[in-house]
């Protein structure tokens, strides 16, 4: 999630702000991404972490990083496409009055994001909940294993698949609930910086 | 200065989100194998040596039996295993792949095909099982009783009778195939239902239909537990015999594997000992799981 804000905010800030040929092919294969099905992306990262893939030797399948590397990838397009969009929302004015006033290019793209921050937050949303309701690609790369690897997600198909029906809706209603107070966090923030300074 | 503020909260806030959204579960009763000491350490050698990952078919982890018998490995040799519980044709897949250490599968023909590749070096008799054929109560297709598994899915497709197969390449899935080629039938049409999904989930799928499966009997079992009502049709036939076999993978082809720990697991698998731990697990009284490895059958025989 963080790897993936990290990426993604500045990234769209860049695309919307930095005209160059390519981006409307680039903005829809971003939009693409944002669709992107997270067991395909788990495949993928499967077969480049596995002993046989390109990056083996590293020996990250069945762990923690392989599932950060999964998820970065499923979440990143999300924050990217949002944030590009809510930027390109600004108007064009703000930027040139800005500059008009000697900001710098870096204080220029600063003040832009931060008048597109609801946007942004909104972004930070959809990834969040892309990744903690995502079962298929972590399942894949992670294993499932008991301790290590095994999330809410999985955990909910393993008790499902052993038939423990309370257990996994139990284990639900705790995602749903970590959610719930995660998401909430951010409205909060998005409701103390709302009004536009 | 709002701004930074503002960003330091966001920052907090995707914090707690990548907490929440990585922290392992432990929601199951039985309980977690203790930690070995190294595994805290970011260094991915230290930990090796006594991580073993086994690639399993669904059907011992569903069951329970892993749970059961593998915290007296992991305490007796002070080892990590890492069960990656899948289908029969993934787990041999991640075994070739050098993915796991040693696979723990049941497919008697693809597992020797597997060594003959030289993905695994040998393979040894571990346990067997048996499947048997379940359906609803009512038995629209009257299968029930039938001696010859071919035979009742003969008559199955003969009442186009709901059927849901596996269809995921695991072990069980090769076994109804077997059954399907023994009945000289071609199972299709819209009674012929391809889940492509676990033994749990075909189950549940067989009982909300309602319709007929091939099931292992531990994960039917365990099922039965958990408040499954449908009922064995047919059983003891010789075709529903199921061996499973464990397979090191073959260090040659992947250095990268822990050979060391595997052959150990191996022998503790197959040792008299875990056997009889094996033969002591049981739902409801019933056995699930016979051991059937060279040293307990020379115990037995002895």
């Amino acid at each position: 999630m963080l790897a993936s804000a990290a990426l993604g905010i500045p990234l769209g800030a860049w695309l919307a702000l930095t005209p160059f040929r390519g981006r409307r092919i680039l903005t829809a294969l971003i939009y693409t991404g944002m669709g992107l099905p997270p067991v395909l992306v788990g495949l993928i990262v499967y077969l480049f972490l596995s002993r046989s893939g390109p990056f083996g030797s590293l020996g990250w399948l069945f762990s923690f990083q392989a599932m950060v590397v999964a998820q970065t990838i499923i979440a990143t397009p999300l924050i990217l496409g949002v944030t590009m969009s809510s930027v390109l929302a600004i108007p064009h004015e703000l930027r040139l009055q800005l500059q008009s006033l000697g900001a710098t290019h870096w204080q220029t793209t600063l003040a832009v994001l931060w008048e597109a921050r609801l946007g942004v937050i909104v972004g930070l949303v959809a990834g969040f909940g892309s990744i903690i309701s995502e079962v298929g690609a972590v399942m894949l790369v992670g294993g499932n294993i008991e301790g290590r690897t095994r999330v809410l997600t999985t955990a909910i198909v393993l008790e499902t698949r052993q038939g423990h029906f309370d257990v996994a809706l139990a284990l639900g209603i705790i995602l749903l609930a970590l959610s719930f107070v995660s998401n909430s966090a951010l409205v909060i923030l998005q409701h103390r910086t709302g009004a536009p300074s | 200065m709002t701004l930074k503020k503002g960003l330091a909260l966001a920052i907090f806030v995707s914090l707690i989100v990548v907490m929440a959204a990585c922290q392992p579960a432990a929601p199951t009763p039985t309980p977690i194998p203790t930690a070995s000491p190294t595994e805290e350490a970011t260094a991915e050698p230290a930990e090796a040596s006594n991580r073993l990952i086994l690639a399993t078919t669904t059907s011992t982890e569903d069951s329970g039996l892993l749970d059961s018998i593998l915290p007296n490995f992991e305490s007796t040799y002070n080892a990590t295993v890492d069960v990656i519980a899948v289908g029969t044709g993934q787990a041999l897949e991640l075994g070739a792949n050098g993915d796991a250490d040693v696979v723990l599968v049941h497919a008697r023909a693809r597992e020797d095909a597997f060594v003959a590749d030289g993905n695994g070096t040998q393979r040894y008799d571990v346990m067997y099982n048996d499947f048997v054929i379940v359906g609803p109560a009512e038995d629209p297709a009257g299968i029930s009783g039938m001696t010859s598994a071919a035979e009742a899915f003969q008559t199955i497709a003969r009442a186009e009778a709901t059927f849901i197969s596996r269809g995921d390449d695991s072990g069980t899935h090769t076994k109804e195939r077997q059954i399907w080629d023994a009945a000289g039938v071609t199972p299709e049409g819209d009674w012929y239902v391809s889940a492509g999904q676990g033994m749990g989930e075909v189950l549940t799928m067989a009982e909300e239909q309602p319709g007929y499966t091939l099931s292992d009997r531990a994960t039917y079992l365990a099922r039965q537990e958990a408040g499954l009502t449908l009922e064995i049709l047919v059983e003891g036939d010789q075709s529903l015999f199921n061996p499973y076999g464990v397979i090191p993978v073959n260090p040659e082809v992947h250095p990268n594997v822990n050979a060391a720990l595997a052959q150990t697991f191996v022998d503790w698998l197959t040792s008299v000992e875990t056997q009889a731990l094996i033969a002591s697990f049981e739902i409801n009284g019933r056995q699930l799981f016979f051991p059937d490895s060279e040293a307990w059958r020379a115990a037995q025989g002895s």
